[in-house]
This record gives C-alpha cells, sequence and structure tokens, in this order.
C-alpha cells in the first residue's frame, strides 16, 4: 500500500503569529513546506458592500476599520479619491497636517509591525517597546481626532477639527524620542545573530517576482525596485518633502526589517519638514454643500444653517464618473476607486488593498522553506487581516 | 569564513549590548500605570459615552431635530419628539444604543443645538444587552449640575477649536 509521505496541517485562524484570523493550509514533508495556501475570509465585514450604501461622508468610519493600525492612512486615501471625484482642493495648511499625520501614522504602523514580528521570532522585550513608542503616537491621534485607533480625522475637503493647541509640542516629543529609541532597537536586533538567523535568506522574493505578484510598499521595495507612490505619483503635495525611498537588495525578512527602520527614520524627517513649513490658516476648504460650515456660523447664519442641515441629512451629490487614488500606505499601495453615479450614495467603491495582495505571495516564500519559517514570512508581510477581508 | 567570524562576534559583543539595553530598563520608572487604581486623563476631544446638554438655566437643549440620527453611520440613535406646555419641541424619548455605536463623533458634530456629546467615560459594562440601550434620563446631566468643570472645559476647547474656514 502506497504511504502518503507529507502530511496536511492548519495553522490558523488562531494561531497567535498568523496576525488575525488567517488561516493557511500547509503541507508538509517532515519538516518542509511542500504546498502552502493562505485562507482568507474570516474577518470579511463586507466594508465596501457598507460604503455603497452610505452617504459619501457616512462612509468614511468604515475606512478607519480596514487597516485598524494605520486609520489615517485610509482615511487619506478615501478623502483624497472623494476630492479627486468632486474636483475639491484643499487648503494648503490642509495638505500639510495630512502629510504629517499619514507620516506619523506610517511610523506607528511600523512600529506595531516591528514587535509583533520581533515577538514571532522570539524577541519579547521588542514587543514591549515598540508598542511604548506607539503610545506617543497614539497619544497624538486622541488629541486630534478624539479616538485612539478608529481617527475619522481626515475628512472630504479638510479634517474634522483644527489640529490641537499641543500638536506641535507632541509631535516635537516624537520627533526627539524615536530617533534614540530606534537605537536601541537596532542594539537589540540588528546584529542578533538569533534574529539575523530567523530572518536573512528567508522569505525571499526577487525584484521581478516581486513586480509580477504585484507587490508594493515595503514588499516591493525589499527587493530593490524603487517605486513609492510618494515620489513616482505625490499626492497631497508630497512633492515640496525632501525624502529619499529606502530599498533593499536582497529581498528576504532582513533586508526588510532594514527597511522598515529606515522607512521610519524618513518619516520622520518628513514629519519634521511638514511642522517647520505647516502654514497657518483654515483647517477645511469652503465648499458650501460638501464641507460643513463651521459651527459658530450654523448657530447665528442662516445659510450656514440651511447648508448644515441639507448636508447632514441628504448629502452631496457627486458627479457621474470614476476616479483611482492611490496612496502609499505603511503596508503598500492602498487605492480607492469610486464610481459616482449623480446620487449622494457612491454606486462602487472598490479598495485596492496592499495586504491582501501582498499575502497572495505567500506560497512563493515559504514553499520548500522550513516550516518555522512560515511565520517570519507571515510577519514580514505585515499583514493586517482587516483590511485583507474588508 | 567571514560570516562565522561575524557571527562570532555578534554573538560575544552585539548580543550582550542588547541584552544592555534591557537591563537598563530594570532599573527605569516604568511607563505603565496600574490601570484600574490609576487613570490617564483623556484629551479634551476624546469621544466616550454620549451625554446632553442643558442650557443654564435647566431646559434641555436638545430639540428632537433628528439631524444626529441622520448623521449617524451606525444608525444607533432613536428618537420621539413632544411639545412642552408652553409649545416647544423637545425629546419624548432619546436613546442610542451604545452597542451599535461606534463613537464616531458625528452626532456631535451634527447637532445645531449642542445637544448631544461625546463625553469622556469610557468605562461601561454590564451582563445584559438591554442595559446598553441609553436613555435620555441617563444622558442628560443633572440639574442644577454637580459642576462638573471637565465637560464645561470640553464644550469650551471643541467651540473654540473651529475657526472659521477660507471665504
Ligand atoms: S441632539 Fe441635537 S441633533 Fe440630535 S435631535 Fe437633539 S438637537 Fe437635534
Ligand atoms: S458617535 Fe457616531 S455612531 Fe455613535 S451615536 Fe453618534 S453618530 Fe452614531
Amino acid at each position: 500500500m502506497a504511504e502518503s509521505k507529507t502530511l496536511n496541517i492548519n495553522m490558523g485562524p488562531q494561531h497567535p503569529s498568523t496576525h488575525g484570523v488567517l488561516r493557511v493550509e500547509l503541507e508538509v514533508d517532515g519538516e518542509t513546506i511542500v504546498r502552502a495556501k493562505p485562507i482568507i475570509g474570516y474577518l470579511h465585514t463586507g466594508i465596501e458592500k457598507t460604503m455603497e450604501s452610505k452617504l459619501y461622508y457616512k462612509a468614511l468610519p468604515c475606512t478607519d476599520r480596514m487597516d485598524y493600525l494605520a486609520p489615517m492612512s485610509n482615511n487619506l486615501g478615501y478623502c483624497l479619491a472623494v476630492e479627486k471625484l468632486l474636483d475639491i482642493d484643499v487648503p494648503e495648511k490642509v495638505k500639510y497636517a495630512r502629510v504629517c499625520l499619514a507620516e506619523l501614522t506610517r511610523i506607528g504602523s511600523h512600529l506595531v509591525w516591528l514587535g509583533t514580528h520581533a515577538l514571532d521570532l522570539g524577541a519579547m522585550s521588542m514587543l514591549l517597546y515598540a508598542f511604548r513608542e506607539r503610545e506617543l503616537i497614539i497619544d497624538i491621534y486622541e488629541a486630534c481626532g478624539g479616538q485612539r485607533m478608529m481617527t475619522s480625522y481626515i475628512r472630504i475637503g479638510g479634517l474634522a477639527h483644527d489640529l490641537p493647541p499641543d500638536f506641535n509640542a507632541r509631535v516635537q516629543k516624537v520627533l526627539k524620542v524615536i530617533p534614540q529609541r530606534l537605537q536601541e532597537y537596532e542594539t537589540l536586533l540588528t546584529r542578533n545573530q538569533i534574529f539575523i538567523n530567523r530572518t536573512k535568506g528567508v522569505a525571499v522574493i526577487s525584484a521581478e517576482d516581486a513586480i509580477n505578484w504585484s507587490l508594493s510598499g515595503p514588499m516591493l521595495r525589499g527587493s530593490g525596485v524603487k517605486h513609492d507612490l510618494r515620489k513616482a505619483n505625490p499626492y497631497s503635495g508630497y512633492e515640496k518633502f525632501d525624502f529619499d525611498i529606502a530599498f533593499g537588495t536582497n529581498g528576504d525578512a532582513y533586508d526588510r526589517y532594514l527597511l522598515r527602520l529606515e522607512e521610519i527614520r524618513q518619516s520622520l524627517r518628513i514629519i519634521k519638514q511638514s511642522l517647520d513649513g505647516m502654514p497657518s490658516g483654515p483647517y477645511r476648504a469652503h465648499v458650501p454643500g460638501v464641507v460643513l460650515p463651521p459651527k459658530e456660523d450654523v448657530l447665528h447664519k442662516m445659510e450656514s444653517m440651511i447648508f448644515h442641515f441639507k448636508l447632514v441629512t441628504e448629502g452631496f451629490k457627486a458627479p457621474v464618473g470614476s476616479v483611482y487614488q492611490a496612496i502609499e500606505s505603511p503596508k503598500g499601495e492602498i487605492g480607492f476607486y469610486i464610481t459616482g453615479d449623480g446620487t449622494p450614495i457612491p454606486r462602487r467603491v472598490r479598495v485596492r488593498p496592499p495586504s491582501f495582495i501582498n499575502l497572495a505571495c505567500l506560497p512563493a516564500l515559504c514553499e520548500g522553506r522550513l516550516l518555522s519559517d512560515v511565520v517570519c514570512s507571515i510577519g514580514s508581510i505585515d499583514i493586517v487581516l482587516g483590511e485583507v477581508d474588508r | 569564513m567571514t560570516e562565522i567570524l561575524k557571527a562570532f562576534v555578534n554573538v560575544i559583543i552585539k548580543m550582550p549590548q542588547g541584552f544592555g539595553v534591557t537591563l537598563k530598563y530594570l532599573f527605569r520608572k516604568p511607563v505603565t500605570v496600574q490601570y484600574p487604581k490609576q487613570k490617564i486623563p483623556m484629551t479634551p476631544r476624546y469621544r466616550g459615552r454620549h451625554y446632553l446638554e442643558r442650557y443654564d438655566d435647566g431646559t434641555e437643549r436638545c430639540v428632537c431635530c433628528g439631524l444626529c440620527a441622520a448623521a449617524c453611520p451606525a444608525d444607533a440613535i432613536y428618537m420621539e419628539p413632544e411639545e412642552t406646555a408652553n409649545g416647544e419641541r423637545k425629546a419624548k424619548v432619546y436613546e442610542i444604543n451604545l452597542l451599535r455605536c461606534i463613537f464616531c463623533g458625528f452626532c456631535e458634530e451634527a447637532c445645531p443645538e449642542e445637544a448631544v456629546f461625546l463625553g469622556q467615560d469610557y468605562e461601561f459594562s454590564a451582563d445584559n444587552r438591554n442595559s446598553f440601550i441609553w436613555t435620555k434620563d441617563q444622558m442628560l446631566v443633572k440639574h442644577p449640575r454637580k459642576e462638573n468643570p471637565l465637560k464645561r472645559i470640553i464644550r469650551r476647547v471643541r467651540r473654540v477649536y473651529g475657526v472659521p474656514t477660507a471665504k
């Protein structure tokens, strides 16, 4: 009787290092992976469909809940897409503030990635340190938008409120603290032989494969492809900022680790420039019927009151047409494809989720490798299941 | 060969430096707080559990216009109007289902009377679903109000934040 040599095992959906409810079906031959198949859908909440049943402004909180580690990036992507559809221009200050917040989000998201990835590979204290620093950034979200994760702060046509009075001081603290702490992370991990053994040469993807898998973000740049939407297709005034694209050479997990640390440094540079150059001015565009008028006017002026009532109850009608707006989120290219049909409700909202597309290359990363490398591969892709499943 | 040498250096010199970092924090003050006993104050804009404001003379601000319910992305607000003795409109029933609510703050932004606000409470738990449906009595601030400076500050700060938009 022929005996099957391989064994099928399930990793997840309740596995601590699948970062959520990802299930990976593994066929193993001893310790070697013969076949790996990510199975998704355990966190499917129908976010796209929900957005298609809501007014444009009411769909915004849904975007927070996709990539919940980078809420501001998602808000920004959606708002830019709707602004493009409506052809609205936002004040200069809004652009600067958005860039600043998006970069803070990048740091926050990379810190969580760093902590959890290191934890997966056995470095417990890294998690505690990374979360400690992320707290500074989360406090900034709270001071701005009032919520620590689901910020909904960036709105169509501007921001929800003006930047808080202590915004500058808080961000300055981040600028001061994070570089020192990065030094410590480097001491802990960069030359840690255990970490090197677990990541060097693991989860390798060549530049050509990365492009063919349509990867984006650190997954793509880790293989040496210098593609960053902030440079390639600037949005929200990124062309005014001076920064470098971080990229790796070998395309392995270790390179992506170094790359993400470098991205944090570049983000700090951008934040510094945006703080220095932050112009004063309004925090919302003046577009009656699309952007809420200020509360003072609503209380005292008839027209503002009417616009306010109409906007809140009916929303605004978007023109017929489709737009695609992609931004560089911490995980890669997050794009919003929105089709308006002349009603206040979008006909179609399609999100191009970076985690979902990056996750697709998981079999290529770990087939033929050892079982323990699966954890490292999943970790270094940096997925958020909320975004994968939507 | 150089690889092995490098690994040797890493293990002998670099890794103990890492241990040094962890050791250093053994002698630092911890950044964590002992939660139920110690609490971190929330920022003025924090979006916690709702409350309904009153005018200084005690009348309710809410006129049951329904804008908050219209703005609510989660359809968490339910209300029924009634008329007071002197012909003013006010809410007979005003309920927020805190299990549906996503604490987005859109109701607060939509309210044209500055009646509903999201407060600073974040600790609410119960063992049955019904007690998450908050009624008007539970949300209205007490009158005469126990002077709660925090709530006053929230209102003022939020108002001051709103500078006019470009004309
Ligand atoms: S709370 Fe405000 S928006 Fe809601 S019904 Fe009352 S007055 Fe209208
Ligand atoms: S906070 Fe948001 S979800 Fe909650 S009741 Fe207000 S509008 Fe609805």
